[in-house]
């Protein structure tokens, strides 16, 4: 188990109740259960008091959590017959976007997901989830064979951002993205987007400008990183808590202001503590969307969606 | 047709030492150091004269330039919710946003007036540096969204001035979502299949960048803008090298295929008469007979005209 800092208090609970069971494997005769089940009894006390008022810098923390589960455990879990389809056709592949045709619950969809990695070298392999043009384009390609033969698009959204690189610029990395948020806006098919880590900024938008947009819990979605616009609007990268909480980047706000359409609930202690248990919880909801969505029309989809960008941010948080 | 009208420029440099230079009346051009007159400057289009360095220009300004007779009519934009996060850093956004206003006399940082340009009717839309770095929220989004439905309703091009920093980080989320938002208003253009010039200012970044103004059928920009998704410093810190001369400027993006064309300031408005009537399908402009512009005040009734506005009187 990976803790985060604020989970110190909750790690040294933890590690007491582990060491005296290990103690206790070892001792013939010893009984430790009694200490190490209060032990468990006050470490799961604290997870709920440290996990019901979860401050907006502590959710970016367990949104960032190493041991959150990353689009390639959903799309393994989730679907079926997952086929890979690689390339952008005109300059590489990029790691750091996969999609391709899968079966979810027996229906043909395209998935498409942004994919960190989750140790040395996977991270490397996928650029940390950071693409750069070639992963929207890929996208962008995906989407099109979604809408020709008209299956269900699904985007798993988990990214610090769109890659700040030199050949990203070079190749077009505006363009890049801009194409992916107009074909989102385009297609004739339902399109469900699930935040289930980091939405970082337009390198995000570009896969979720959806039907319907599903947050996880503890997920966050920003128009900049907390340390990004404290450096900029307090001039001190230190003051990301307070960036954090006026940014309002936590799925609750977000709902309350109508940029998304419903908060996909967490495991105590975020997704990393139950990884089968989130994944389910997931599959339910954009199972739920996909039935809702069945049946309208091409033009109905396309209307609706922009619609619901046209109108959105018209309320405020008084919403 | 020389539409900047032909102006006698008086000897500055020799004829004033920097330190008597008096105040607001000259300019310092920032790339060649050049002082310029003010009146020469506008005449010019905030362009240097000397080293053509391309400075910023107010939507007002370019607007009174680029139409027939400097006359045009604003386009209403609905306004949004005012400050709808609640957003404090260190100061409290409504007060950076009422401190802005008084400053610039603007009510945001985007523009979208409509009327003719070398005799043919389009909307345009610019956007404001000057007002908080041209940052994109719920108003621009607005107000390209306003633009490209007058230009529907009117059957008309919709040419877009671009100039910002990127998203309005104190509009948060919100800010982000003028991203789809603004694509919507690029896609009932192209359905509507009218024109979309547009023309990238300097500088242009972020997600500004990664929305409408990457969208447009043609992709002009001024010389030397910036124009980028993530800026040269923030590219510099993560690949820790140093990069290379011109990089992200215009005609390093036309040089990748980024962009159609690099037009100087004083032919961009024939250049866009003449894209825009082909594209429109209409007979060659007669440009010669206009009115010469920047002698008529625009018919705007409903903002206060802003301190800044001097081409009009030059
Ligand atoms: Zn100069």
């Amino acid at each position: 188990m990976n803790y985060l800092e604020f989970e110190k208090p909750l790690a040294e609970i933890e590690g007491k109740a582990e060491e005296l069971r290990a103690m206790a494997r070892k001792t013939e005769g010893m009984d430790v259960e009694k200490e190490a089940a209060a032990l468990d009894r006050k470490a799961g006390e604290l997870l709920r008091d440290l996990y019901r008022n979860l401050d907006p810098w502590r959710k970016c923390q367990v949104a960032r959590h190493p041991e959150r589960p990353h689009a390639s455990a959903y799309i393994s879990a989730l679907f079926t017959e997952y086929t890979p389809l690689a390339g952008d056709r005109n300059f590489s592949d990029d790691h750091a976007v996969m999609g391709g045709l899968a079966r979810f619950n027996d229906q043909p969809v395209v998935v498409i997901g942004h994919e960190k990695g989750s140790d040395t070298k996977t991270r490397i392999h996928h650029n940390f989830g950071m693409a750069r043009p070639e992963g929207y384009r890929k996208a962008v390609r995906l989407m099109d064979m979604a809408d020709r033969f008209r299956l269900p698009v699904i985007t798993l959204i988990d990214t610090a951002g769109a890659y700040p690189g030199k050949g990203a610029e070079e190749r077009g990395q505006s363009e890049a993205i801009a194409r992916s948020t107009q074909k989102c806006l385009e297609i004739g098919v339902p399109l469900v987007s699930v935040i289930i880590g980091e939405g970082g900024s337009g390198g995000a938008v570009a896969f979720a400008a959806a039907n319907r947009v599903l947050m996880l819990e503890h997920s966050i979605y920003s128009v900049i990183s907390p340390e990004g616009c404290a450096s900029i609007l307090w001039k001190d990268a230190e003051k990301m808590r307070e960036a954090a909480t006026a940014l309002r980047l936590t799925a609750q706000d977000l709902l309350k202001l109508g940029v998304i359409d419903e908060i996909i609930k967490e495991p105590l202690g975020g997704a990393q503590r139950d990884v089968d248990g989130v994944i389910a919880s997931v599959g339910a909801a954009i199972a739920a969307v996909l039935k809702d969505l069945d049946g309208r029309k091409p033009a109905e989809l396309i209307r609706d969606r922009r619609q619901k960008f046209l109108d959105m941010g018209s309320k405020g948080l008084a919403a | 047709m020389n539409w900047i009208s032909n102006y006698v420029r008086p000897k500055i440099n020799s004829l004033f030492s920097r330190r008597e230079v008096p105040e607001n009346l000259w300019t310092k051009c920032p790339e060649c150091g050049t002082m310029l007159f003010h009146r020469e400057l506008a005449d010019n289009l905030n362009v240097c004269s000397n080293c053509d360095h391309h400075m910023a220009i107010t939507p007002r300004e370019r607007f009174q330039a680029l139409f027939d007779g400097g006359i045009f009519t604003e386009v209403k934009v609905p306004e949004p919710i005012v400050d709808p996060l609640h957003f404090r850093d260190q100061k409290k956004y409504t007060d950076r946003m009422k401190a802005t206003q008084k400053a610039t006399g603007e009510k945001d940082a985007m523009l979208v007036a409509e009327g003719q340009i070398g005799r043919t009717p389009i909307v345009t839309a610019a956007q404001d540096f000057s007002f908080m770095g041209g940052s994109m929220g719920m108003y621009v989004g607005n107000a390209i969204i306003a633009g490209a439905e007058r230009a529907v309703k009117k059957k008309a091009p919709f040419v877009l001035f671009s100039a910002s920093g990127g998203a309005r980080m104190q509009e948060g989320i919100l800010s982000l979502m003028q991203m789809p938002r603004t694509t919507v208003a690029v896609q009932m253009l192209k359905e509507a299949r009218l024109p979309y010039i547009v023309v990238l200012t300097h500088p242009t970044t972020g997600g500004v960048t990664a929305s409408y103004a990457m969208l447009g059928d043609v992709q002009i920009a001024e010389p030397n803008a910036l124009i980028c998704f993530a800026g040269p410093r923030v590219i510099e810190q993560t690949i820790r090298e140093k990069l290379p001369e011109g990089f992200q400027r215009a005609e390093y993006l036309l040089d990748h295929g980024m962009l159609d064309r690099v037009t100087h300031r004083k032919n961009m408005r024939d250049e866009l008469i003449t894209i825009l009537r082909m594209l429109m399908r209409e007979t060659p402009a007669v440009k010669a007979d206009l009115p010469s512009p920047g002698k008529a005040e625009s018919t705007v009734a409903t903002a206060a005209t802003p301190p800044a506005t001097t081409a009009a009187k030059a």
